[in-house]
């Protein structure tokens, strides 16, 4: 069979991830320093993963609801409430996903229509591209710069919004960037898309893991909740990535229609992540949230140190706010961002990953996490600034 | 300032090969500031010593550590510190804590061997006059010491890179 022309086109026509060559590099040496770890370094805490197990133990391995547990639902709820001040009735407001993964494909299979466009700050995550396009619509980069700090300018978000504006991602914090939105920030994009029909999907997953005051939901600014769709999840906030739990709140309309894509293509999220998710919210509201506290405290340490780090070398790179990359540029070595990350990698043996991988506005900068220890940091760094000396 | 002090300390607890530009950076301070903080605390005992956490199991030493229910009389005046610093003066003697519960001193004592232990308490713990009884728990085998899982074998499993 000729399975290249049995493919769908739209298939075909989406580009594999750009990273490949690095990872199969990577895996085959002995002594590279990866920061090209896009998960938290810390293992779930114990109560979490202790509870999932007495869940399996007790028998709990059947379906849930299609919207998630109950219980659950009304902890993200109180969750959403006493930490970034948005509420949602669990009952219809909050669909409970595999991941904020799921929920971005959701979000945009429910609103998508054949030729609508959808804005998407540039750079940032690379899967909403595609699952626009997958779900018949056109993605629209919308240039940020480390000159505004990577943020989405008002001036920019206009130049980009058409008639055939369906709605706008809100990826912040940002990843690859690290960069944040503030509430003046999202004052002024609220005053662009007030007078709009545009849908924002705000991806809020690394909510919790901001380094200047708390995060600012752009679902809290006045007016802007009805139209906008909060995704979020467990991953970044209680390092719980592998278990695959997100969610989404929003207008009931909406969530319904998700539900609907949901209830038949993944019917419900895993009920032993369900479990684990609903320990993180309960032992989070008992201890004030001290375990993601100290989390973000760490990741605020190695922030420093690998700021600091790129800046002595003397390389530009803005101080991320959010997330946990940094995004230095590394115009100054002539190099584009993959020739960089390549013989960086070949070099040195360091992986980090070329900017461009996350849109063109990426070009001429990398993205490094500091989700590692602050031990390899250091060492990476090092290595970094030999390489850089060399070069420059 | 106080909560500066507190990350200090904090931080050197988990890792005390840190410098203090290290630290200076990690907390976004003047190294001086730090160095002075560190200096204040070693100088008033809050730092009281920078050790090494040690797995002598993975090592060929012999060595054996017993911890040692000790009930004893109080002292007039002085109630258990007296007799606590008569105990906690042996070499032998690793750690002392004064108990809540059914005894008052818990002493951890370390050995070379089993016979080492057993002389230390018959003839220099038991025979000291406050105290009324001991009973001692040959440690077998270390797990967790000070918060460090000694055998951790969770590894880093994560993929080299994730977008």
């Amino acid at each position: 069979m000729n399975w290249e022309e049995k493919i769908s086109k739209k298939v075909r026509d989406t580009p594999p991830s750009g990273i490949r060559k690095f990872f199969d590099i990577v895996n085959e040496m002995d002594d590279a320093i990866s920061l090209g770890v896009g998960e938290p370094d810390f293992v779930t805490p114990w109560n979490i993963r202790e509870a999932s197990i007495h869940s399996i133990e007790k028998g709990m391995t059947y379906y849930t609801s299609n919207w998630g547990m109950i219980e659950l639902r009304e902890a993200i709820s109180k969750y959403l409430k006493e930490r970034f001040h948005i509420s949602y009735d669990p009952k219809d407001e909050i669909l409970v996903t595999v991941g904020a993964s799921e929920g971005i494909d959701l979000a945009l299979r429910t609103i998508i229509e054949p030729g609508d466009e959808v804005l998407i700050p540039d750079p940032s995550y690379v899967s909403y591209m595609p699952c626009v396009k997958m779900a018949g619509g056109e993605a629209v980069p919308v240039i940020c710069t480390a000159e505004d700090e990577f943020k989405l300018t008002p001036e920019h978000l206009k130049e980009k919004i058409t008639k055939k504006t369906k709605a706008l991602i809100l990826p912040y914090p940002n990843n690859p960037t690290g960069g944040i939105m503030d509430r003046a920030d999202l004052l002024a994009i609220a005053d662009v898309i007030r007078d709009t029909d545009i849908i924002v999907i705000s991806d809020e997953i690394y909510a919790e893991l901001t380094y200047n005051g708390r995060h600012t939901s752009f679902a809290s600014i006045p007016d802007m909740k009805e139209r906008t769709i909060v995704l979020n999840g467990f991953s970044k906030a209680f390092a719980m990535t592998g278990w695959r739990l997100g969610y989404a709140a929003g207008n009931t309309s909406f969530i319904r229609a998700m539900v609907k894509i949901h209830q038949y293509t993944m019917l419900c999220a895993p009920i032993m992540s369900q479990v684990a998710g609903l320990e993180a919210l309960r032992s989070g509201f008992e201890e004030d949230f001290k375990t993601v506290r100290d989390m973000v405290k760490e990741y605020n340490y190695r922030r420093r140190v690998i700021l600091k780090g790129f800046r002595d070398m003397g390389l530009e790179c803005f101080e991320p706010l959010g997330a946990f990359y940094v995004f230095p540029s590394i115009e100054k070595t002539g190099m584009t961002s993959d020739e960089f990350c390549e013989r960086l990698l070949m070099e040195e043996k360091v992986a980090v990953v070329p900017g461009n991988a996350f849109g063109e506005s990426g070009e001429g900068f990398i993205r490094c996490s500091y989700a590692c220890s602050i031990e390899n940091i250091n060492r990476a760094l090092n290595r970094i600034g030999n390489f850089i000396t060399k070069h420059i | 300032m106080g909560s500066r002090v507190n990350e200090i300390l904090e931080i050197l607890s988990k890792n005390s090969k840190l410098t203090p530009a290290e630290i200076s950076t990690m907390l976004n301070m003047e190294v001086e500031e730090v160095k002075d903080i560190i200096k204040e605390l070693e100088a008033n005992n809050t730092i009281v010593k920078y050790n090494t956490l040690i797995n002598w199991d993975k090592t060929d030493k012999e060595r054996v550590t017993a911890l040692i229910e000790v009930k004893v009389t109080p002292q007039r005046d002085q109630g258990f510190d007296s007799i606590a610093e008569r105990i906690y003066k042996f070499p032998e003697v690793k750690s002392v804590y004064l108990m809540s519960g059914p005894y008052d001193l818990c002493v951890i004592v370390e050995g070379k061997t089993m016979k080492d232990v057993a002389s230390f308490v018959a003839q220099r713990l038991s025979v000291l006059e406050p105290v009324l009884s001991t009973a001692t728990h040959f440690i077998l085998k270390p797990y967790k010491i000070e918060g460090v899982i000694l055998e951790d074998d969770e590894k880093d499993g994560r993929q080299v890179i994730t977008l």
